[in-house]
């Protein structure tokens, strides 16, 4: 499983994905949308775990222009807000439907990558 | 309560302290004495007005009414009397021309004269024929006057001039008040006689006596001096002078405003007899002729006092009642201010403290990862491999954080239903109560409070605005809490009762209220911790938010044993009539 963490907490992703490489799974991160859309040119990413909030765009932007780049990749939200609002829009416009308030604990994030990619068909 | 009390409107010692520059919209008490001066004056002035200009116009119709009439009586009664001494003076011609001075010398002629004039004509006292040297020749009287002589008096002169003479009232020989009408009888050669008759005053008198004079009226017959010719009834007897001034010659009768002797207005009406010495004068009392218009001006007074006394009476009523409804309906809207005031604090209070929750998530979540680094560290590293201790540590550090955790997420949670628009959605009435106790449960363990919550087994799945019910809640559990001292206990119960609706009841052993106040504790600004800082809004906005949520809200206190709070809301809230409507049109 290769895993794309895309926050502006340099802190939190880079840690993160510290711990999950310690889990054997492959994971880089970016700070930016930019950053975030450089590190998939090559679409090597199975899960993308995105903050609602990028310096630059939203979330729900850079997961749209994500999926065009590379349809296979699956996408999980992280927000700090917990805003049902922003949940509701998600799922009606994006079919958003793995979402995860922060602080998130790693089993719980590694679980749901897991369902991510289980339910790969189901999703859409 | 006292009357002055009772009849006292609410608005009397209202002092708006916050209305600022525009103090004087809301001065009730001045807005009331305008509406009551402005209509007050409005009905009563043309009221008045009205009664005024008809006394005045009365007073003049009534006053040329007086004189009108006394002039139309001096009038005739002066025709009257100019005709009875016409009438006299004209027998006395007649009786010239009837007789020879010879036939008349013969006193039985005389006599039989005399006889016929008193029973013609009446008022013929005795009769005489004189010579022009002034000596009585004949005489038929009751008198022995015969040889009298005349010459050198007055009227004796006068008709030996003008050929005829009516004297005024004397005494004359008889010592008998009476006047005389002389007529002189000339031959061609210059001789002649003069024919003398005199008029008994009674019945002159009885020519005025006779009339019915109104207003304590008086007529009687004066000389140009003023001296009375006949009695009267107020001003003297016969030959007295009258105490009024001799009104000046007119040919026409007059009338004329006077004040008697005794300062009582008269109104006098006067004509000269032509040529007679005589004036007839008819004096009445002005208040008395006044007397029955004056009477029907009292009655319209009375009436003119009830009406000022009803009118009045109306519009303190009406005043009253308009400026209390004013004043009602500005109490509403300052409440309603007050209410969006509280609303909009309390949605900024949710904003700032979901930013917050949210600022905090982040630097937690990243707390939470290095920890969990280090522990993964010493899982999956042999040379990280330690002291148990450190694992402990970071245990606990990750437990901390994830209480944090719990926290922030129950903010956001609260806070997204706070202030906003109306959002109607499904929830469980069991757990917006935890979620609100919640924050009060840290309070309730460092005061020892025991909180009971109790909910029914068989809950239903409510639909309703759960920010409503959240601050529903909020308001009661807070006001619970402020009422109880440490170490009570508090009790709230949730169930469903008929009719699907859910009872939820809030009780403390506090304080309690006092039975005068259990009634108030609705209305807005009413508190009894105003010195703490409360602003008496609370149970009056709870009061609000339950009736939009289309339910009913009571309380039961006992004074030192406690406050219940008793709220039934409906499981599905009915949409509001404007909703229903849009619903239509869409």
């Amino acid at each position: 499983m290769r895993v794309l963490l895309v926050d502006d907490e340099k802190e939190l992703v880079a840690t993160l994905a510290e711990r999950l490489a310690l889990r054997d799974i492959y994971a880089r991160w970016a700070c930016t949308a930019e950053d975030a859309l450089k590190a998939v040119d090559e679409c090597e990413f199975d899960v993308a775990v995105l903050d609602v909030k990028i310096p630059g765009m939203s979330g729900l932007e850079l997961k749209k222009i994500m999926e065009r780049k590379c349809p296979e990749t699956r996408f999980i939200f992280m927000t700090g807000h917990g805003s049902e609002a922003d949940f509701k829009t998600g799922v009606a416009e994006a079919g958003l439907h793995y979402y995860l308030v922060k602080p998130v604990k790693l089993e719980v994030l590694v679980e749901k990558m897991k369902e991510v990619l289980q339910n790969e068909g189901e999703a859409r | 309560m006292s009357f002055h009390l009772r009849l006292k409107p609410k608005f009397w010692d209202h002092y708006d302290v916050a209305a600022g520059p525009f103090k004087h919209l809301f001065d009730f008490r001045r807005m009331w004495r305008q509406a009551v001066i402005l209509t007050a004056a409005v009905s009563i002035m043309p009221l008045v007005l009205m009664a005024l200009i008809d006394y005045n116009i009365g007073r003049k119709a009534m006053n040329s009414e007086i004189l009108l009439r006394t002039s139309r009586l001096v009038s005739n009664t002066r025709r009257t009397v100019s005709y009875f001494l016409e009438e006299r003076k004209a027998a006395v011609e007649f009786v010239i021309r009837d007789n020879s001075y010879e036939s008349l010398g013969n006193p039985s002629r005389l006599n039989q004269v005399l006889g016929n004039l008193k029973r013609a004509f009446g008022g013929f006292t005795d009769l005489g024929i004189v010579d022009p040297s002034g000596r009585q020749r004949a005489y038929s009287g009751p008198y022995e006057l015969a040889g009298a002589d005349y010459s050198g008096q007055a009227w004796f002169e006068q008709v030996m001039d003008l050929g005829v003479h009516i004297s005024e009232v004397f005494l004359g020989f008889r010592r008998e008040p009476h006047f005389v009408i002389a007529s002189l009888h000339g031959e061609p050669d210059g001789s002649g006689y003069i024919v003398r008759a005199t008029i008994d005053t009674e019945i002159f008198q009885e020519l005025l006596s006779n009339l019915e004079i109104s207003g304590e009226g008086d007529a009687f017959i004066v000389n140009r001096e003023g001296v009375l010719q006949t009695p009267s009834r107020f001003y003297g007897k016969t030959l007295e002078a009258i105490p009024l001034a001799v009104p000046p010659y007119k040919e026409h009768t007059q009338v004329l405003d006077v004040a008697g002797p005794d300062g009582v207005p008269l109104v006098m009406g006067y004509a000269y007899i032509q040529n007679t010495p005589f004036i007839l004068m008819i004096c009445k009392q002005k208040p008395k002729l006044m007397e029955p218009w004056i009477q029907s001006q009292w009655e319209i007074f009375w009436f003119l006092m009830v009406s000022i006394a009803a009118i009045v009476v109306v519009v303190l009523w009406v005043s009253t009642f308009l400026v209390g409804r004013i004043f009602e309906a500005d109490q509403k809207r300052v409440a309603t201010l007050h209410q969006v005031e509280y609303s909009n604090k309390l949605a900024s209070l949710g904003r700032m403290a979901a930013g917050v929750a949210h600022e905090i998530n982040n630097p937690l979540a990243i707390i939470n990862e290095k920890a969990g680094l280090i522990k993964d560290l010493f899982a999956f590293k042999k040379e990280y491999a330690a002291d148990p201790r450190l694992a402990a540590l970071v245990d606990a550090i990750i437990g901390s954080v994830e209480r944090c955790a719990t926290i922030t997420r129950r903010l956001l949670s609260f806070a997204r239903h706070m202030g906003g628009e109306a959002r109607v959605g499904p929830l469980r009435m069991e757990d917006v109560v935890e979620e609100v106790l919640g924050f009060s449960i840290k309070e309730a363990s460092y005061r020892s409070i025991e909180v009971d919550f109790e909910v029914a087994d068989d809950m239903p799945e409510m639909e309703t605005d759960r920010g409503k019910v959240q601050q529903i809640l909020l308001n009661l559990i807070n006001n619970a809490f402020a009422a109880v001292s440490d170490g009570g206990r508090l009790e709230i119960r949730v169930e469903p009762v008929e009719g699907d609706r859910v009872r939820i009841s809030v009780s403390d052993d506090g304080c309690g209220i006092p039975e005068s106040d259990v009634g108030k504790v609705f209305e807005p600004f009413f508190s009894t911790k105003s010195y703490q800082g409360g602003t008496g809004l609370g149970l009056s906005i709870t009061y609000g938010l339950v009736t939009e949520l289309g339910g009913t809200i009571g309380v039961e206190s006992a004074l030192g044993k406690g406050t219940t709070f008793t709220i039934v809301l409906p499981v599905k809230l009915k949409p509001s009539g404007g909703e229903r409507n849009a619903c239509a049109a869409g």
